[in-house]
């Protein structure tokens, strides 16, 4: 229940007040093409045809599984429905892991946001298609992908309590001690925010590039100040791109379960609640209660995918 | 047990090979329905219903039965845990005609239960079970009864009189410790308080999820006024540990250990051991194992048929082969104490050489009964996170 409600009145409120504006271009945009010539219609048999393996695929993988998770949420240890597991909510160890995962998820998302938007700018001095930049691309492709055990290994030799090697540094050179912060849940930001960086960049790059040097020249002509493009210019065209990565990247953290797992066994995020309801040899009889997180977490995520579309909607009008 | 950091796309592909091997295990069933009817004489439902092997005839029958239906599924063995590697290799060069698969090595008694329940009826059911007692007792309609030829050399209080269950081996709950990193030899779990562990002290999970890292606490809590009826004293324990800055929620493993960012865990002696010099090359070599003075705690493990084992009679076969003198003493080998060891000491068929550097079984020795666990348990879930977290 705190769940919903903190997601009612953060992120969804947002994404509620933007709709409007942006369904209309949509619609209109969208009615064209399907009043098309008949050759889309002649297509469109072989596109379904050709679409179907995808099709099976995410109805087998994702909405058959996602399904059951949920619903087997609504049933009893003996298979009798019940709404009964809704009471995990209530339970304050299940509310933590909710908060801990809201602020891993928000905190990882906003650094990695604000770092890889800097990124993108400073990328802008080099041309698209140049080496650096296809470079910094491919790269990014590869690190926004790395991550489970082996991400949590490479963390632990870096910055692990006892044999990091930048935790040796720290020791020796600053007298700082790291100590186990790495097994902590803000500790988790760190892994959280190297794969996030990369992410923020390849979703966040298009944006940057589509702003045009003549919007900036227009601006200067008319005697804007550098300051004044940013504020009216520059800033508002890129706000919903920026936005729209930056719930991208809140999911992403969000569902995020390997890495945490090998970090921080003893919990305190929500998908490792799960999975300790799901596995549990010790307490018996709370696999059902799994199910319920699972709702919790995919209400979640469908609220930020929604504002995200149409985000990403709004974000796409300046990038033609 | 090990996902990872993508869910979405990683779960996918990991559920795209399942899905293959059930279509594949789907097809195999068909053909392995009408091979196995009359396996060894016995129709399947009849191997099913087998408690001894006078219903296959004898030895010999069983081991036909069991090759005709040339397959075993065993699950949730790891190879370095209590010896299964070399268990599992020795049943299958003593009985070639059978391939044994082994499933989920690394995963735990529930995941036992959820593969019978979800495979129920294929060939890629488990036959067997190597399960926690919490779990069996919770799951005992999935089971079959049946009493090994050396079901007498187990003590009573070590099996259920209609066999649906057996206990095969246990751990202590020990300290595993790197010795150079820790100068001292710990003694007792209240050593471990000392700032000379800051960071230092890890157990094998989350103890509201994994039994060894729930055993963790339990020894604290006998090792602290507390027992098997009252674990809380544990859980102090263990929230001072944390206060003091020496417990670390990181999952130990073997590389962790073998960094030294692990030094000390808590866990089973039979997997302490085993990250030990005695995994050679890939195992810490300084790397010690103390079983704390004072009442000792172990934690049997049963074994038990899947009672819809689709290898009804390979199930069985495996049963007689675990309770083998040869078998017990791999399982002594590996630092598990086995069910049969009084009666093997006394009929001299124990490997005394393996006994003498493991050490004799301690005498004060206790473990939760399935009440006691399932109260812990409770006791657990609502206290643990917040004294840890």
């Amino acid at each position: 229940m705190t769940a919903s409600r903190t997601v009612r009145g953060g992120t969804a409120g947002a994404s509620l007040r933007s709709a409007p504006a942006v369904a209309d271009p949509a619609v209109g945009g969208a009615a064209p093409v399907s009043r098309g010539a008949g050759a889309v219609a002649r297509r469109r048999a072989p596109g379904w045809l050709g679409l179907s393996p995808f099709v099976v695929y995410v109805l087998l993988f994702l909405a058959i599984p996602a399904v059951v998770a949920v619903t087997s949420g609504f049933f009893d240890a003996d298979g009798r429905p019940t709404l009964g597991n809704l009471a995990a909510f209530a339970d304050r160890g299940v509310q933590l892991d909710f908060l801990g995962s809201f602020q891993l998820s928000a905190v990882s998302a906003a650094i990695s946001a604000v770092v890889g938007a800097v990124v993108c700018w400073a990328l802008t001095a080099w041309p698209a298609g140049s080496g650096l930049r296809t470079a910094i691309d491919s790269a990014s492709s590869v690190l926004a992908q790395f991550g489970g055990v082996m991400l949590a290994f490479a963390m632990i030799a870096t910055i692990g309590g006892q044999t990091g090697i930048v935790t040796g540094l720290l020791r020796t050179a600053f007298g700082i001690d790291l100590g186990p912060f790495l097994y902590t849940v803000g500790g988790l930001t760190v892994p959280y925010v190297y794969f996030g960086v990369p992410l923020m960049v390849l979703t966040f790059m298009p944006a940057i590039d589509g702003l045009k040097a003549q919007w900036g020249e227009a601006a200067a002509t008319l005697g804007a100040t550098r300051r004044h493009y940013w504020i009216r210019i520059g800033g508002p065209v890129l706000a919903p791109a920026f936005l729209g990565s930056l719930i991208l990247l809140f999911a992403n953290a969000f569902s995020s379960f390997a890495t945490a797992a090998a970090l921080i066994d003893q919990g305190g995020i929500v998908p490792l609640a799960i999975q300790q309801q799901l596995t549990s040899e010790t307490v018996v009889g709370v696999a059902n209660s799994a199910g319920v997180l699972a709702l919790g977490m995919v209400l979640v995520m469908a609220v930020l995918m929604t504002a995200y579309a149409l985000l990403e909607r709004r974000a796409q009008r300046w990038q033609s | 047990m090990h996902s990872t950091t993508r869910p979405r796309r990683r779960t996918a592909v990991a559920a795209t090979a399942l899905a293959l091997a059930g279509l594949v295990g789907a097809a195999l069933t068909g053909c392995a329905g009408s091979s196995s009817a009359s396996a060894g004489g016995l129709s399947k439902p009849k191997a099913q219903a087998a408690t001894s092997a006078a219903a296959f005839g004898g030895m010999k029958g069983l081991v036909a039965a069991a090759e005709k239906e040339g397959k075993l599924n065993v699950i949730t063995l790891p190879p370095s845990w209590a010896n299964y590697g070399k268990i599992i290799d020795g049943f299958k060069k003593k009985y070639p005609k059978i391939k044994v698969v082994s499933q989920n090595p690394n995963g735990s008694s529930a995941d036992e239960v959820a593969a019978a329940k979800s495979q129920k009826g294929r060939d890629t059911a488990p036959d067997v079970f190597d399960i926690g007692t919490a779990v069996l007792q919770q799951n005992l309609d999935l089971v079959a009864p049946y009493k090994v030829a050396n079901w007498q050399q187990v003590p009573d209080d070590f099996k259920d009189a209609d066999g649906k269950w057996i206990y095969d081996y246990t751990g202590l709950m020990s300290i595993g410790y790197d010795s150079s990193k820790v100068t001292t030899a710990p003694t007792s779990v209240k050593d471990l308080l000392g700032s000379a562990y800051k960071g230092k002290v890890a157990i094998k999970g989350d103890p509201t999820k994994a039994n060894e890292a729930a055993s963790a606490v339990y020894l604290a809590a006998i090792g602290n006024g507390g027992s098997p009826d009252d674990v809380q004293p544990g859980v102090d324990y263990f929230a001072k540990l944390k206060k003091a800055g020496n417990f670390v929620s990181v999952l130990p493993s073997q590389a962790t250990v073998n960094s030294g960012e692990t030094p000390v865990v808590l866990q089973w002696s039979y997997n302490n051991l085993a990250w030990g010099p005695a995994a050679g090359s890939a195992g810490n070599p300084n790397w010690k194992v103390v079983v704390p003075s004072g009442t000792a705690l172990g934690s049997y493990y049963n074994q038990a048929i899947n009672a819809g084992a689709p290898h009804p009679a390979a199930a069985r076969l495996w049963e007689e082969y675990i309770y083998t003198p040869e078998v017990q003493n791999l399982y002594l080998a590996a630092g598990a104490y086995p069910a049969m060891l009084k009666a093997m000491q006394s009929k001299s068929t124990v490997d005394t050489a393996v006994l003498k550097s493991v050490g004799e079984a301690p005498a004060d020795f206790v473990q939760l009964s399935a009440d006691q666990a399932t109260k812990a348990g409770t006791l657990l879930s609502a206290k643990w996170a917040a004294a840890v977290r």
